[in-house]
């Protein structure tokens, strides 16, 4: 078998497709061993979900318009929490995504202030689940002590079980075959995911819309996350 | 009594005498400190969750402690280091009170990167050493430049205060009897105040003096790193490292006439400290309100004209929003009030520059926190803008802070002359021989011609 390309993991988030339901944060807190923090510690805004639908209004009432914006790590090329890490714990894997290597971690928090994305969750206390919802953690995803950062992986646990389930019957990886928490469970399939090195992949074809932006692109950090903007909002018309 | 031996007895009176009212302020200071290290001790068992730092405030009162602490360590050798070269005969009492301000002020500024880690227990993996985890720390945050910079600055400052200490620890293990005898006889080293080692210990002084000014730039520079290396509206600005060193002087200026002032009371040093002192170090002051006045203009208005919409939104928070009471504190206990007071020639007492010091303190300490909190609650995506409130916990450890600053001064008064018996000596020396314009105008300054011959016995 010739040596494969190098995978570039990205996602397409189409906004004229989410409506806000929010599916993709339950199946991420399900998928990845998020635990919840309850009310009061919420309140004071330490809600860890690695990925979030934010809202933002324009105009006045009766004629509002909001807008979903699903937000969650961006696996930048050039990450500001990188560099920032005295102890390699957030660190820069060879297929592109923004590790987070949890035992590494000693919880300096850098890294979440260098994000300009606000994705990145600390465990303020040990995490805890009553029972016996302790039953239902995700065997594949370590649960993160006290004083640890964390954010979305990408299911990096998924990306993993099907490269070897590839590597095993010797093949290459199918495209749309991976599929992380958030965009298996999107009921309007708004999220997209795939490597962007394959031209022939969905996330690549979507990648080179005229509506393709990324996050605070002016930035620098180069993020493999690309939003497709809201045609529907310009001159009342609908989307293509 | 002649003047020297006059001298002895003022200034090693607390080494061999102690009241109760030592041991009552130990107590008061030890509490509180004691009270930092439960507290400290209940965030390592409970979980950092007990501090108020939330998302997107995940700095506040941490850093501005290590900031402001690091900051008051620029008082002490950079000053001393300073007036030694310039050879300000006036520095002579100033500058060893100054040194231990530096000293201490570090480790305890040292501690708080460790302090506020989630896992405290793991500090030592910002280490560099071969383990079994086979990775070294990673050298590009600014944070391990931290660990290097402070360190090597308080080994600088750690020999640039012993140096000089010698000579004295010699002139208490002839004075003493029994254990003190023993234990300043080896604290002195087997110093014997021969030509040769003066003459050693003058350029080892040179040395040091000259090598530890750029040490203390880099230090404070360093730290304004952690800021401005990071993405983060308002951190990322050429002008934190000049800035923050300026800050760390004056800060430290101020909490040096604080601690002389409090010296002065307690162990009653009236003849040793006196107004000259404090007058020059108002000037000193005043010269560094002004130069921070220049810093906060130069930084606001720089912003204002770029008028970076996310910039803005800090901008504006401090400048008329939530954090405008703390900014215009700031500028009043920085600025507004300090300069009246210092300039003035008449307001420029020991009471004067004493109020002016706590206000610069409290300025400072403010200044610390306006920089980090506004940036990181207001961040580019305004969805995430937060707030932040600190809680008992955090406040604890911080008043522990001030307390082990206290604490730590007490008990090094106690084992070593908080003024340089010998260096004063020098001073007399010389006055007989030359005397100055500062003298002569009723003061205590005096002109030195060198020290070749003196020793310790006398």
């Amino acid at each position: 078998m010739e040596p494969k390309a190098q995978k570039k993991w990205a996602m397409v988030v189409d906004l004229d497709r989410c409506t806000g339901c929010e599916a993709c944060v339950v199946a991420c807190h399900a998928e990845n061993n998020i635990p919840t923090v309850g009310e009061k510690e919420a309140a004071i805004g330490r809600a860890m979900h690695w990925i979030r639908v934010e809202r933002y209004y324009e105009g006045d009432f009766p004629n509002v318009k909001v807008k979903f914006q699903p937000v969650f790590c961006q696996h930048c090329d050039a990450a500001p929490c990188e560099p920032v890490c005295p102890t390699y714990a957030s660190y820069h894997t060879p297929d592109g995504l923004n590790g987070q290597v949890y035992n590494r971690c000693i919880g300096t928090r850098y890294c979440a202030n260098a994000c300009p994305y606000h994705v990145r969750f600390f465990n303020f206390f040990n995490p805890a689940w009553e029972k016996p919802l302790d039953l239902q953690l995700n065997p594949d995803v370590s649960v993160r002590e006290v004083g640890v950062m964390e954010k979305c992986t990408f299911c990096v646990q998924r990306i993993k079980a099907t490269e070897i389930r590839a590597k095993a019957e010797e093949r290459e990886i199918q495209d749309g075959e991976v599929q992380p928490a958030c965009a298996q469970t999107c009921p309007p399939k708004a999220l997209v995911f795939g490597d962007l090195n394959d031209p022939r992949s969905e996330v690549a074809r979507l990648a080179g819309s005229n509506r393709a932006t990324r996050l605070l692109e002016d930035l620098g950090t180069k993020p493999k996350v690309i939003y497709l903007q809201r045609d529907s909002w310009h001159d009342g018309k609908e989307s293509d | 009594m002649t003047e020297k031996s006059q001298i002895n007895a003022d200034l090693l009176r607390p080494l061999f005498r102690t009241s109760w009212r030592f041991f009552a302020l130990v107590g008061f200071l030890g509490f509180f400190v004691v009270a930092a290290f439960a507290a400290f001790g209940y965030q390592m068992y409970t979980g950092i969750g007990v501090w108020g730092i939330r998302r997107p405030a995940f700095w506040a009162f941490d850093i501005t402690n290590f900031v402001f602490w690091i900051g008051i360590s620029h008082a002490g050798t950079l000053i001393s280091a300073i007036l030694r070269l310039a050879n300000a005969t006036w520095r002579r009492p100033v500058t060893r009170c100054a040194e231990v301000i530096t000293v201490f002020a570090l480790s305890i500024g040292a501690m708080f990167p460790i302090i506020h880690l989630g896992r405290p227990w793991l500090a030592f993996w910002l280490i560099p050493y071969p383990s079994e985890r086979q990775i070294w720390p990673n050298f590009r945050p600014p944070l391990a430049w931290d660990f290097f910079a402070i360190n090597t600055y308080l080994i600088g400052s750690v020999a640039f205060l012993t140096l000089p200490i010698v000579p004295d620890w010699a002139l208490v293990r002839d004075k003493a009897n029994g254990w003190r005898k023993r234990v300043y006889g080896i604290l002195a080293m087997g110093w014997r105040g021969t030509p040769k080692q003066w003459s050693r210990l003058e350029s080892a002084m040179h040395i040091v003096a000259i090598a530890i000014i750029p040490v203390a730039v880099s230090v404070h520079t360093v730290v304004s790193w952690d800021f401005a290396m990071a993405p983060v509206p308002m951190w990322h600005s050429t002008i934190f490292g000049p800035y923050f060193v300026a800050g760390a002087i004056f800060s430290g200026i101020a909490a040096l006439i604080l601690a002389m002032a409090g010296l002065r009371k307690l162990l009653h040093l009236k003849d040793y400290l006196k107004p000259l002192h404090f007058d020059n170090l108002g000037k000193l002051l005043l010269m560094m309100s002004l130069l921070w006045f220049y810093f906060i203009f130069a930084e606001r208005l720089t912003t204002w004209y770029g008028n970076e919409p996310s910039e803005m939104a800090v901008f504006w928070a401090t400048q008329r929003g939530a954090y405008a009471p703390l900014f215009w504190t700031m500028v009043f206990c920085n600025f507004l009030l300090p300069f009246p007071i210092l300039a003035i020639k008449k307001l420029r007492t020991i009471t004067g520059t004493v109020i002016a010091s706590v206000a610069v303190v409290v300025g400072m300490w403010l200044e610390r926190f306006l920089i980090i909190v506004p940036s990181l609650t207001h961040k580019y995506m305004p969805y995430n803008w937060g707030t932040y409130q600190p809680t008992w916990v955090e406040i604890t450890i911080m008043i522990g802070t001030f307390a082990g600053m206290g604490l730590l001064y007490a008990l090094f008064s106690k084992a070593v002359p908080i003024i340089s018996i010998w260096e004063l000596k020098v001073g007399l020396h010389a006055s007989s021989v030359v005397r100055s314009p500062l003298s002569v105008a009723g003061t205590s300054g005096r002109l030195t011609t060198g020290h070749g011959q003196l020793t310790t016995d006398n």
